[in-house]
């Protein structure tokens, strides 16, 4: 479903992807984990292509995402992103951040934005919270706001850039569950975390990446017992010690 | 000091309708010319943050050359060089036959100098926004310009109330020198007065007075606005 062909990118000198490839299929969790500045952020950007790519390609389901020409706002209102620091849009209430992309984008009524809208803060528990500000939600809150936000747009896919990293412990397992609960019903995500915990719950295949590179893609269990590279070693026994 | 306070000379006609009427003046300027640097000040703070660099590069060089040439000058090169500069029906047409010559021009030079002042003001507030809020944007689907409208600049707009008060007070304050090509506003009412009376000291307070009412309308008009857009949860909101 998520074809991503031999990118390559730079920021100016700086080559931040490396012949990076991997693939996705339908209704598949991937867990892509590396050390800081490895390039996930950028790999998970450029699926939307957020970021462009120098070369390569990436396909989602049957559309280039990378090739000129390409629709561009059409591809992203498909797959669904959380960023690691909510990026709820302050200045309207929690109902309204849901309903934004369905009536600018999905060109839905007032009344059919908002009955979405209202289900899915029911789904993600938070019913009661629909006519405040984003400020005034706790960090756990803000981030179940902004899973409920990308899934009102009907996403065929939804990619996570470190969503509970931001969070205090005690609210990580409040946004881990929703997660958990989108995977169990068949969505397609793309999840760059250390919660291995997660991982090892619903990942079918976890991407190691190290310096711009895919260095590992693994089997969940195969990767957690049995990491191909030292690098990979190195990392897990430095997020697996805390 | 040798001087004879006379007040009532403020409240005799023509001086009171003299100074109301310069008052009408001052407030005819800056209005217009707020408007101006307003729309046109929005635009080039806009353009500054495009991804063209072209364009930004264009937008960049207005601000600095109007913001950096003093407002005097400017004042006096669109009302003796611009005209002859125009294309001659053009420029015929403003020498000989637009209506209220001084006023135009003044509104023209107060607007366009002030339109890079809020400029500066426009991109800032939008480059305060984190790439990421507007990323969120583009990934529910919203094209760019769709970022500017529903994101960028109803947050941006929201963050300078407080800057963009100061640069309409100033706007106020600025419309004075329009008395320099002939506009009879309330400082040019004022010395009017004087040569007319020699009550100067009377002339200037009633003027001085005014400009403060003034000021104070604009804080109270801007505070409310203030308080009507706050985003809650921003530094400052209750
Ligand atoms: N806009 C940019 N311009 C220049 N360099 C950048 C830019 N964005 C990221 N980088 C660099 O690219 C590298 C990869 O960044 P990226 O954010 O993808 O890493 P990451 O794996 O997500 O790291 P982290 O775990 O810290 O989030 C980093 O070294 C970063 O400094
Ligand atoms: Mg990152």
């Amino acid at each position: 479903m998520i074809k991503i062909d031999n990118i390559d990118k730079w920021y100016d000198d700086f080559h931040v992807l490396k012949s990076c490839s991997l693939e996705v299929e339908r209704g598949e969790v991937i867990v892509i984990c590396g050390p800081s500045g490895s390039g996930k952020s950028t790999l998970i950007k450029c699926v939307n292509a957020l970021e462009p790519v120098d070369s390569g390609r990436i396909v989602v389901e049957e559309t280039d995402v990378t090739a000129k020409g390409t629709k561009l706002p059409l591809v992203r209102a498909r797959i669904g992103m959380v960023f690691q620091h909510f990026e709820l849009f302050p200045h309207k209430t929690v109902i309204e951040n849901l309903m934004m992309g369905q009536i600018k984008v999905l060109n839905r009524s007032r009344d059919e934005a908002r009955r979405k809208a209202e289900s899915l803060l029911e789904r993600v528990g938070l019913s009661d919270q629909a006519d405040k500000y984003p400020s005034a939600l706790s960090g756990g809150q803000q981030q179940r706001v902004a899973i409920a936000r990308a899934l009102a747009m009907d996403p065929i896919a939804m990619c996570f850039d470190e969503p509970t990293s931001a969070l205090d412990p005690e609210m990580i397992s409040e946004v881990l569950d929703v997660m958990v609960e989108l995977a169990r019903e068949g969505m397609t995500m793309m999840v760059v975390t250390h919660e291995m915990g997660f991982a090892r719950k619903v990942a079918r295949r976890v991407v190691f990446m190290d310096q711009g590179e895919v260095k590992e893609v693994a089997a969940t269990e195969t990767f957690f017992n049995n990491p191909e590279t030292d690098r990979a070693k190195e990392f897990l026994s430095k997020i697996l010690a805390h | 000091m040798n001087y004879n306070w006379n007040w009532s000379v403020l409240f005799q006609e023509p001086y009171l309708g003299w100074l109301f009427s310069g008052l009408q003046w001052t407030l005819l300027v800056a209005i217009a010319a707020w408007v101006i640097a307003f729309v046109l000040g929005s635009a080039i703070g806009i353009l500054r943050t495009v991804p063209n660099r072209l364009v930004r590069t264009l937008a960049a060089a207005y601000v600095e050359l109007f913001r950096n040439i003093p407002l005097l000058v400017q004042l006096f090169i669109w009302y003796f060089v611009v005209p002859e500069l125009l294309p001659e029906e053009l420029g015929l047409w403003v020498k000989r036959d637009m209506p209220n010559p001084e006023y135009v021009t003044a509104v023209v030079a107060l607007g366009a100098y002030t339109a890079a002042r809020v400029a500066e003001q426009v991109r800032s507030g939008i480059q305060t926004i984190r790439k990421d809020l507007v990323n969120a944007g583009l990934a529910i689907g919203l094209t760019p310009l769709q970022t500017y409208l529903y994101i960028r600049l109803p947050i941006s707009y929201r963050i300078i109330v407080p800057p963009l008060t100061s640069e309409f007070l100033t706007i106020f304050k600025n419309s004075s020198l329009a008395l320099t090509i002939g506009v009879l506003e309330l400082t040019a009412q004022a010395r009017q007065i004087e040569n007319y009376t020699f009550q100067g000291f009377e002339a200037f307070t009633a003027a001085t007075v005014l400009y403060l009412v003034i000021t104070l309308l604009v804080v109270l008009l801007m505070r409310l606005i203030d308080q009507k857009t706050r985003i809650p949860g921003s530094v400052g909101a209750n």
